[in-house]
């Protein structure tokens, strides 16, 4: 019985983090734990700006998205109380907002959100008209180069991109991401998008009308299969991405902005031998559906201090924060009007190609259950060098199919 | 899992043998044999419902949610569905090829732990010098947590990670250049390293349990069969192994059982559970709980991992005769 009782203890003992003394409001802010600390450094900002109101203490979440969820949903789903402000994936909020585990914003404080945001990363924290996350950083992935081994104008197209890649003579892959996970999805989505089809057609229905999709699969298929592809490829995430462009092995780089930054601490050399163009289009002349990224903050529904925690999330992705993640962590912002501040064009020299990147994207479905349906398609096209037209569209259709019904072992 | 059976049997031989020697004491006895026994339930009371509630429960309620249609995102649609979630997971091409991975893992593991394990233990048996220290660093491995070993092989011969081993084996000519021996396509080489991951993280364990059985061999016999004449070789099938098979068994069991649950190893070694060629039923049970969050599917294959574990086990009780009780008092 003893030990019944001691654990008991315990256990409310941890949860106890009460103010009843009318301290500060302790807020526990979940998040990617952001390489270059800049997440960590926005939570002691606002801590100190609050006046006493909050104490925001930083809980670190794992590196990659499908950890970070994980992580998140299994406390959610018990009703944790302990989290107040969390750090969520754009893909993540109609899932969050329909097992309401997330408080929408109050509209006062949503109108002023929407008045200084990019429409395109305002809308992915939105879900049925109302907003659930406020957006912190926007992401969209770029072609990087190597200027000193790239001649001429880096190519448009992935028929192109390959092509030059596998002509030159050291140093011709491409990095991408082709692990069986998120960023698989990513990938394809991008590429269906772009090539004019959608993965859903609404919530509940399967798109992906055979043409874009085959096209988008053929992409696929083509870059793994071609001397282009790292022989890790199908292992690869964008981590591994950069370090093996770090290393010197590619020309070629599909990726976030987070490494730019980080390759200046390979050398000022380094850094200031990357070019960067435009995601590459699926057919040339078509407009490109890049995909768009980031995080945004929500508000645990469950918080014991929601007021406080609104306004901290408010200010965790305030026009200084924003400012700091980009210039140290490559984050793109989300705020219009940082995107014309001097300092921040200076560190961040392809601002206006993201931007305009960010407003063109190519959304990821949006649907409560967009981790099946993403766990259905990283899987299905995985390994990227097996997978064939016709044949892996049906199988992802059927699977998509039984992910939105949560049928089916995926 | 030996400590019941063996503490049970004596006390029944307690209370049973006065009685039948004198009796007319038998009442009072019984009345004292009673108030023992009811002492013994009242002290062992908590931690069994402790054990209850941690084993019992948890058990029943995966049983209770494996036939529901559960999802923690949609908690509105939860109804009962019978043996569906069943019908799925077994008519799922993904969990035979899942069963087929575990079943490979399991099978080629435990081999090669045994016999490195035997090798281990009549080293350890045999030496005169330093046998707290050999035996203690012996252990070593196993006292590394699963999870860090497993990131430490993954971080070694990963290609994507950096590792140094592709690089050697490649200078020795037993890896292609274009190969990474931890991606998605190279199937075969991802099962070699998590075999020898888990070989190098549980032969010690073998060691030790087949070591407890070396010890029940006693030397004279050995002596006797030396003077007529046995040699090295006939007298270790002869003789050793006859008298440790019990042993053997028993370590056979558990490191079965263990093996068939395999999770971090694989888990780490295959990219957080995204390289799916080495995939293992825990790790599908975890995909399917945790990620997908749907309860009912996650928990028939919890369900069907467990009906497993306990087919494996009876058939080493009662197949192969393993008594767990022999292995008390050693």
């Amino acid at each position: 019985m003893s030990i019944v009782a001691s654990t008991v203890l315990a256990l409310s003992a941890c949860g106890s983090d009460d103010t009843a003394g009318g301290g500060p409001a302790e807020l526990q802010f979940w998040a990617y734990n952001e390489p270059s600390g800049a997440f960590r450094t926005a939570a002691e900002k606002c801590t100190a700006d609050s006046g006493g109101r909050y104490r925001i203490a930083f809980q670190p979440l794992a590196n990659d998205a499908d950890t970070q969820r994980q992580s998140l949903v299994r406390r959610l789903a018990a009703k944790d109380s302990s989290i107040d402000i969390m750090s969520m994936d754009v893909v993540w909020t109609a899932e969050f907002a329909e097992a309401g585990w997330v408080a929408p914003f109050p509209d006062d404080l949503a109108r002023q959100v929407k008045a200084e945001s990019l429409a395109g990363p305002y809308d992915t924290g939105t879900y049925q008209d109302k907003l659930y996350a406020v957006p912190a950083n926007s992401n969209t992935q770029l072609l990087w180069y190597r200027k000193s081994l790239v001649e001429g104008e880096p190519p448009k197209t992935w028929d192109a991109l390959i092509d030059a890649a596998e002509k030159l003579p050291k140093a011709g892959r491409i990095e991408i991401q082709g692990a069986a996970y998120e960023g698989m999805t990513v990938w394809f989505n991008a590429l269906v998008e772009s090539a004019g089809g959608k993965i859903l057609e609404s919530p509940q229905q399967v798109g992906l009308d055979s043409a874009a999709a085959v096209k988008a699969v053929d992409v696929i298929a083509r870059l793994a299969n071609s001397q282009a592809a790292d022989p890790s490829l199908s292992s690869q995430k964008e981590d591994q991405n950069r370090i093996a462009f770090e290393s010197g092995a590619a020309a070629f780089q599909v990726n976030y902005p987070f490494i730019y930054p980080s390759a200046a601490e390979v050398g000022e050399d380094f850094q200031g031998d990357i070019g960067w163009a435009p995601y590459p289009a699926v057919e040339e002349g078509k407009p490109v559906k890049a995909p768009i990224g980031g995080f945004n903050f929500g508000v645990g529904a469950y918080s014991k201090h929601p007021k406080e925690a609104f306004d901290a999330a408010i200010c965790l992705r305030n026009e200084e924060n924003q400012k700091v993640a980009a210039a140290e962590g490559g984050l793109p912002p989300t705020i219009a009007k940082v995107y014309e501040d001097e300092k921040f064009r200076k560190d961040y020299p392809f601002a206006d190609l993201i931007r305009k990147q960010i407003e063109d994207a190519g959304v990821r479905p949006e649907t409560p259950a967009y981790a099946d349906v993403s766990l259905a398609i990283a899987t299905t096209l995985s390994p990227p060098g097996r997978v064939k037209g016709q044949a892996a569209v049906d199988e992802l259709k059927q699977k998509i199919q039984d992910a939105l019904t949560s049928k089916g072992l995926l | 899992m030996s400590t019941p059976a063996s503490t049970v049997a004596p006390a029944v031989s307690e209370t049973t043998d006065p009685g039948r020697v004198e009796k007319p004491q038998k009442k009072a006895l019984t009345e004292r044999a009673r108030a023992e026994r009811k002492l013994g339930w009242m002290l062992c009371a908590p931690a069994a419902l402790v054990m209850l509630a941690v084993t019992a429960y948890p058990i029943l309620n995966a049983i209770w949610l494996s036939l529901q249609k559960s999802d923690l995102r949609f908690p509105g649609q939860s109804e009962f569905i019978g043996l569906d979630n069943y019908v799925t997971v077994l008519s799922s091409s993904l969990w035979w090829t899942d069963v087929w991975h575990t079943v490979v893992l399991t099978v080629i593991s435990v081999a090669i732990e045994l016999v490195l394990g035997m090798l281990l233990a009549l080293a350890m048996h045999r030496a005169i010098f330093g046998r707290g220290l050999i035996r203690t660093s012996a252990l070593i491995p196993y006292g590394i947590v699963t999870v860090v070993a497993a990131f430490a092989w993954r971080l070694a011969f990963s290609d994507a990670d950096g590792g140094f081993m592709p690089g050697v084996l490649r200078s020795v000519g037993l890896l292609g250049a274009e190969t990474d021996p931890l991606a998605q396509t190279s199937t075969f080489s991802t099962y070699v390293v998590a075999i020898l991951a888990e070989v190098w993280k549980t032969t010690p364990f073998m060691a030790l349990l087949l070591l407890a059985g070396l010890a029940l061999v006693s030397d004279e016999l050995h002596e006797a069969a030396k003077v007529d004449g046995a040699t090295t070789w006939q007298r270790f099938w002869r003789i050793t192994i006859p008298l440790m098979k019990p042993a053997i068994l028993v370590a056979l069991l558990f490191r079965t059982l263990d093996a068939f649950r395999i999770f971090d190893t694989v888990f780490v070694l295959s990219n957080n559970g995204s390289n799916r060629s080495v995939e293992t039923v825990s790790v599908l049970g975890y995909n399917t709980l945790l990620s997908r969050l749907n309860l009912g599917l996650g928990s028939a294959v919890s369900v069907l991992i467990f009906l497993c574990v306990v087919l494996i086990a009876a058939m080493f009780v009662k197949g192969l005769g393993t008594n767990l009780a022999q292995q008390r008092g050693e």
